[in-house]
């Protein structure tokens, strides 16, 4: 009898633990986080690259005021984070600032590109480094760690102090695959950031240290360099004679639709794109 | 049975449920973060992530050696730094200082636990990594195991403060009458009584201190560099180990989940794995020390 | 005889030498342990003095009272980030509190009943115990992972207040849990005693007796568990999404004022406006400690009169 007593004690305690947990849960079987686009007072979600993050800040700024009552929340976590939300629709857009993987395309074939813009990526360095101008071979040394005195490059006899992305930004893979090839690796003791906004504060602050970074970031908080002779500018990407250039994608799972759509458009207008322009990236149309 | 009786019961099981709801949470951690861990371990092997020092997601490469080894040797300097400090501390509140100046120190004590630790990132990355920078040998970054280790000894100053003057204050009054009695100077009443009959308290709240220093994240990225390398000296003298570069095990999370798909978000729980075992490890230690001392209290 | 004297002489000698060279010992070392205590105070001095002083130049209403823009170039002000703090602060709360205080209350009130003798149940509590103590000693990012594992992925409910208050909730549990205890253990038996004798049940003494007493220590728990989340930053980076929008849903991302600060630091050259962040920051962690130390004082005096 006592023991029915203490079992009944114990199972009522269970189902009550499991209805709290489901409690806790239960927002997420409605709703989900990809709420219906065209309703009246809609979020659209982005999130992904850090590169791609300021701008679409910036677009969803101007698109919301044309278009009041919707939320265009902008959130970061990097290229592979962006290709994922989209591919598994946890967000309405993912960003990208490298080309989309063929493995990435084989796990979630709805994914459909949107190029916005297309950018550079600069080679920078902290102010007081005299030299400005680099090959790409140098840069390679430099960055697998074959060249480590900034003497060798015309320079002080200081230690070159490399900074890096973290493995997975869309930045670093686009540098890798343009610039360090197939076989040589990005040292291993370059100092690392995740993301653009910590590679300029690196680099501005930590004098003889070098590293590249998207064009939309450069100011002159750091020293660009030229690559062959051509400097880093939108001109020179955009005709092509500045050879680091990657595209920036957003990604959406199956056809846009609603808002969503809207947004996108609106990226691609000539409006969109004049603010693409602005924040000193290349237009695509 | 009436209303409140049936009420009385109800809530009795209600109670209960939120009683074992801790139980659930930490086998819930530990369930979640193992099942996400299980592709690397799997995949990659156990030797090929603990005992190999080359991270390369791009190449498939996940060895984190270089990341504990980075942890335990910021968790050193910390120690090395703050243990001192704090026992100076705490020596200080429970023997030394009159009560007026105890009732400054002891809230100055509380306030530095206090303060979030993106704070003490902030101030690190302001003053310090500037201050080391100045030390010249090449390849001097200023960010790294000096720097970090600094910030992590102020911030566990206040667990071992703590829990060192709970200790020295547990030892009964009359071991220190006695000692007084035999002719003893109060300095040596301290060293010489006071702080054996304290010590395994002490020892306790040293090792809750490294429990913290290896659980410190946000300040640790801010600070330490991220490099994914063995520290090693930067120059012929071995002190300047202090100034390389790291990456500790919290950082790789922090830094790279956001970051990460497939085995390399798996291989990144499983550095979980890896943390989360290791403070178990170092809080299992100190508790079963704290409960030796209740032990033997209530033996005495 | 002269000789005897000469010794006695001699050994007072030594005994005095040797009592001085304890009491100079004795002197540096009480002189070294004032110098500990004194550079822990510097320590904090000189952090809290610092990031004050330099924040207070970027302090105004216009910072208070405006939010973020500019994307990650760091404009703006905070607004957005105190409202989400806010918000984050009274879901976590709302999501631990009850749990932490009946956990207490069954724990402290109920554990050691003659009903629950079954050694199942006893040794679940011990395990109950064992597993807040767990709890309450790992580390922030753990948290953060597994909250990104369950709720964010598992659960989908996204980057979200929601994930980050569920995940931020076992951080602050055992704080919850350890204070309310001990605030149920000041209260004298004769309260329970008095109120069964009247014919109260257990839950009836419970409710109008022993919590109303024990109100300042689970207050003090609380606000406690204020300060823990506002300084977080580790599970919030992995959780909250970092979106500087004031969030209208408890689904929506956010980012609170640690870690707009973080972002700021890291992200941004603005440093004057992190340390304007932090400066707010700082002031909210002195705000709650002196809160704190005037709810503790309130419920010390509170036993002494029960006494």
């Amino acid at each position: 009898m006592k023991s029915t007593k203490k079992n009944i004690l114990l199972v009522v305690s269970l189902l009550l633990v499991a209805a709290l947990v489901a409690a806790c849960s239960a927002p997420s079987t409605p709703g989900a986080p990809a709420a219906d686009p065209s309703a009246d007072n809609a979020t659209v979600t982005l999130s992904g690259s850090t590169t791609v993050q300021p701008l679409a800040e910036k677009l969803a700024e101007a698109f919301m005021t044309e278009n009041t009552g919707l939320r265009i929340d902008v959130q970061g976590g990097g290229s592979s984070v962006g290709v994922k939300a989209a591919g598994q629709a946890t967000s309405d857009i993912g960003m990208a600032s490298r080309e989309i993987k063929e493995s990435e395309l084989a796990e979630f074939p709805n994914l459909k590109i949107f190029v916005i813009a297309r950018d550079g990526i600069a080679i920078v360095a902290h102010p007081d480094v005299p030299v400005s101008d680099l090959t790409v071979e140098q840069v390679r040394d430099i960055f697998s760690g074959k060249i480590t005195n900034w003497k060798d490059l015309g320079g002080d006899d200081q230690n070159i102090i490399v900074v890096s992305r973290e493995e997975g930004s869309g930045t670093r893979a686009a540098f890798e695959e343009m610039v360090m090839g197939e076989d040589a690796l990005i040292a291993a003791s370059a100092i690392l950031q995740a993301s653009n906004g910590a590679i300029r504060t690196t680099v501005s602050t930590t004098p003889y240290s070098i590293a590249y970074l998207s064009f939309g970031y450069l100011d002159d908080t750091v020293k660009s360099i030229s690559i062959d002779g051509v400097a880093p500018t939108e001109p020179n990407a955009a005709d092509g004679s500045y050879p680091i250039v990657r595209p920036l994608n957003m990604l959406t799972n199956g056809e846009p639709a609603g808002m969503v759509k809207a947004f996108l458009d609106f990226i691609l207008s000539e409006a969109g794109q004049k603010l693409v322009v602005e924040d000193g990236y290349i237009p695509v149309k | 049975m009436s209303a409140r009786m049936i009420a009385d019961k109800t809530v009795k099981y209600i109670l209960f449920a939120s009683a074992i709801i801790s139980i659930i949470i930490v086998l819930a951690i530990g369930f979640f973060i193992f099942r996400e861990s299980i592709e690397a371990w799997t995949e990659l092997g156990v030797g090929e992530i603990l005992f190999r020092t080359v991270w390369r997601p791009g190449q498939d490469q996940f060895g984190i050696l270089a990341m504990i080894v980075g942890s335990v040797s910021v968790t050193f300097g910390a120690i090395l730094l703050g243990v001192p400090l704090a026992l100076g501390c705490a020596i200080f509140l429970a023997e030394i200082a009159p009560s007026a100046v105890q009732s400054v120190v002891r809230p100055a004590v509380q306030l530095l636990a206090g303060i979030p630790s993106v704070v003490y990132g902030l101030f690190g990355m302001v003053i310090l990594v500037p201050l080391v920078r100045r030390i010249n040998v090449p390849g001097n970054s200023g960010y790294g195991l000096l720097a970090a280790s600094i910030v992590l000894a102020v911030m566990i100053l206040p667990t071992i403060a703590s829990v060192a003057e709970d200790a020295i204050r547990a030892v009964p009054e009359n071991y220190r009458h006695g000692s007084l009695a035999l002719g003893a100077t109060k300095w040596q009443t301290i060293t010489k009584v006071v702080l054996p009959a304290g010590k395994s308290g002490i020892i306790a709240g040293v090792i809750l201190g490294v429990g913290r220093a290896l659980g410190e994240t946000m300040a640790m990225i801010m600070v330490i560099g991220n490099s994914v390398i063995v520290p090693k000296p930067l120059s012929g003298n071995p002190l300047t180990f202090f100034l390389s570069q790291a990456r500790t095990l919290t950082g790789n999370i922090a830094v790279e989940i956001n970051y990460a798909t497939g085995v390399h978000e798996s291989a990144l729980f499983a550095t979980g794995v890896v943390l989360f075992g290791l403070i178990m490890i170092v809080n299992a230690s100190a508790r079963s020390i704290i409960r030796g001392q209740k032990f033997i209290e209530k033996a005495n | 005889m002269e000789n005897r004297t000469s010794e006695i002489a001699l050994i007072h000698k030594a005994q005095a030498q040797n009592l001085k060279k304890e009491k100079t010992r004795q002197d540096f070392w009480v002189a070294v342990m004032w110098l500990f205590g004194l550079i822990t105070v510097s320590i904090l001095v000189l952090v809290v003095g610092y990031i004050l002083l330099e924040g207070v130049k970027a302090i105004n209403w216009e910072f208070l009272t405006t939010s973020p823009k500019g994307g990650l170039s760091g404009e703006g002000g905070i607004s957005t980030t105190i409202g989400t703090t806010f918000y984050l602060v009274s879901l976590t709360l709302l999501v631990a509190t009850p749990l932490g205080v009946g956990a207490a209350i069954f724990l402290i009130e109920y554990a050691g009943e003659q009903s629950l003798s079954s050694k199942f149940l006893r040794s679940l509590i011990g395990v109950a115990n064992f597993a807040v103590e767990t709890l309450a000693g790992i580390p922030s990012i753990i948290f953060g992972l597994f909250g990104y594992a369950l709720f964010v992925s598992t659960l989908k409910l996204g980057f979200s207040l929601l994930s980050a208050a569920l995940a931020g909730a076992c951080l602050v549990l055992p704080t919850i849990i350890r204070t309310t205890e001990e605030a149920l253990l000041t209260v004298p038996d004769d309260y329970r005693r008095g109120s069964l004798a009247l014919g109260a049940t257990k839950w009836q003494t419970l409710y109008k007796v022993v919590l109303p007493a024990s109100t300042p220590g689970i207050i003090t728990g609380i606000i406690l568990s204020v300060g823990r989340v506002i300084s977080e930053t580790a599970i919030f980076y992995v959780t909250l999404g970092g979106s500087y929008r004031m969030p209208t849903s408890v689904l929506d991302g956010g980012r609170t004022l640690a870690l707009h600060l973080y972002y700021l630091a890291m992200d941004t050259r603005a440093f004057d406006k992190a340390m304007g962040t932090g400066a707010v920051l700082v002031v909210m962690i002195i705000l709650i400690n002196l809160l704190i130390d005037l709810v503790s004082r309130k419920l010390t005096t509170g036993v002494r009169k029960v006494r």
